[in-house]
């Protein structure tokens, strides 16, 4: 079960990982699109940790909405909004009062990547992120379904989000900057699906 | 890396403020929200037309608002676009009760904050229409692709529209136009060497000393292929070539042809390289009726540039030829 605190836990953790990861993340984006995310990334998660700081929040669902606003504002590019969409519409599903399960988890999760399928028009094999979320949403549902908790479903789903990020190595790029490549995009790892992955790791170790 | 910087983080604020210092009189420059806006925006009853981007291809966009051309620009990160909230703060203020239109190139990142800047500010009770400009022939454009890049034929669509709106035409018909000159328009880039992003601080693709690479985009992002370095007659060629194969025009047929710099090659080899492609676009059978020569859509100091040829159609010169007052078009 999560609280509001818990989730403020994983958007610093989030926050964390990716700052010491944006070189990293810079240098994927470097080989296939404009070299930009991971500073956008840090950027974009950077303003959203100071937030709990700054201002108090009545609930996990505003808390959430405001993190989607302040990515969509800071972050630019293509992540901006599909990151910005996801939170936005996470939220939705976790408005209800008292702490978050897996059954609620579970339909946040699939709002937030639904939101970023209607957002970014991507398919399973575009090299995008959605291939880190489709198998992490996957993941997490069959483990909710054989009705283990919250940390075992987001434990499952960053497993998954991992597998999923290591197959975009091999994919051609149909969306995005790195399309434009074409088969020159093959051989490296999606920036994008690399930067979910982080944040499905971070929430698997702040939501228990 | 030897550039002119303060702090690399804070490079286009800081560049804004020498934009808005140079033309106090025809700009006005938020710099909190990175906006340019022309100083008598909104007019009533005349469409605005806004444009954005990331910062790093200057003139382009901030370089061409005024009398003929964008209402307002707004400006992103280096490379990166604007966010949503920017597009829409342009977007209500320059508004003048006849709707906005939204120019913007083709990258997945400008058209999903140009979209959703859109949703809000119809929420907000303004009309808003949009021309996307995806005219980079370099890369493939099918279904299965976020469809081509949107290079210098953007500044044409620019001055186009911009041209009419000042003419009072209304925003279905600015858009109409837009839309056409873009689909009428294809480019093709060849870059001699890497830009660099200041925040990166080390060049973007790696060229060897002899290696040049072909269809290259406004963002040192790769092409269709690196080859040799060769004369420049035979670079104009790789230009030209592909540009025609695309647009395949009538013989016969006026166009404009733009030779643009990506912001590290100097006017004198823009000029050469025009001289050679002159020739190649004649003998296809065209009559240059309209050109275009220098640095103005632009990928930071990247040594290169772009041909783009535009069919044009009587519409289309009037509008080209109309008076133009901007900081990096004037007439």
């Amino acid at each position: 079960m999560a609280d509001l605190s818990a989730f403020q836990a994983w958007i610093a953790e989030s926050a964390r990982t990716l700052g010491e990861q944006a070189t990293y993340l810079t240098d994927l984006d470097r080989a296939i699109g404009d070299g930009d995310h991971g500073s956008n990334m840090d950027r974009g998660f950077s303003a959203c940790a100071e937030l709990a700081e700054a201002e108090e929040f009545p609930s996990v669902d505003a808390y959430l909405k405001k993190v989607g606003m302040v990515l969509v504002s800071t972050v630019g590019g293509a992540s901006g909004p599909l990151y910005g969409t996801f939170f936005l519409r996470l939220a939705g599903p976790l408005a209800a009062p008292g702490e978050i399960g897996a059954r609620q988890m579970g339909q946040a999760l699939r709002a937030g990547v639904d939101g970023i399928v209607a957002r970014g028009k991507a398919e399973r094999g575009d090299k995008t992120m959605y291939d880190a979320f489709a198998p992490a949403l996957e993941a997490y549902e069959q483990a909710a379904a054989e009705g283990r908790g919250l940390s075992d479903c987001l434990t499952a789903a960053a497993g998954a989000a991992r597998e999923g990020r290591d197959a975009t190595e091999q994919m051609i790029a149909r969306k995005g900057r790195a399309s434009y490549l074409g088969e020159r995009s093959a051989g490296h790892l999606d920036p994008g699906a690399t930067s979910a992955t982080l944040l499905l790791e971070a929430a698997a170790q702040a939501l228990r | 890396m030897k550039k002119f910087l303060n702090d690399p983080q804070d490079v286009v604020r800081e560049a804004l403020r020498g934009l808005a210092l140079a033309h106090p009189r025809s700009l006005r420059v938020d710099l909190e929200r990175r906006i340019v806006l022309r100083a008598d925006a909104p007019a009533p009853g005349r469409v605005g037309v806004v444009s954005g981007g990331g910062a790093g291809h200057e003139p382009l966009h901030t370089g061409f608002v005024g009398v003929g051309m964008l209402t307002a620009a707004c400006v992103g990160e280096v490379f990166t676009s604007p966010v949503p909230d920017q597009i829409l703060g342009a977007t209500t203020a320059v508004d003048g009760g006849a709707g906005v239109l939204h120019v913007v190139k083709n990258y997945t990142g400008d058209v999903l904050n140009f979209e959703m800047a859109a949703e809000l500010a119809h929420e907000s009770g303004v009309r808003v229409e949009q021309v996307l400009v995806a005219d980079d022939v370099a890369v493939e454009d099918s279904t299965w692709t976020a469809g081509r890049r949107g290079v210098a034929a953007t500044l044409l669509v620019e001055k186009i529209v911009g041209a009419a709106a000042e003419e009072g035409a209304d925003l279905h018909r600015c858009a109409e136009l837009g839309r056409r000159t873009a689909a009428r328009a294809a480019s093709m880039g060849i870059a001699l060497s890497s830009c660099t992003v200041p925040a990166a601080g080390r060049p973007t693709i790696n060229l060897g000393p002899q290696e040049i690479e072909v269809g290259v985009g406004i963002h040192g992002e790769p092409g269709r292929a690196r080859v040799p370095m060769a004369p420049a007659r035979e670079l104009a060629a790789l230009l030209v070539e592909p540009v025609l194969a695309d647009l395949a025009p009538a013989r016969g047929e006026p166009v404009l042809v733009l030779v643009n710099g990506f912001g590290g090659t100097p006017l004198l080899e823009l000029h050469l390289v025009f001289a050679e492609v002159v020739p190649l676009v004649q003998a296809a059978g065209l009559v240059v009726a309209r050109s275009l020569v220098g640095s103005y859509v632009t990928s930071l100091d990247m040594a290169g540039c772009s041909l783009t040829l535009l069919r044009l159609d009587d519409e289309l010169v009037r509008c080209w030829d109309a008076p133009v007052d901007t900081p990096a078009l004037r007439r």
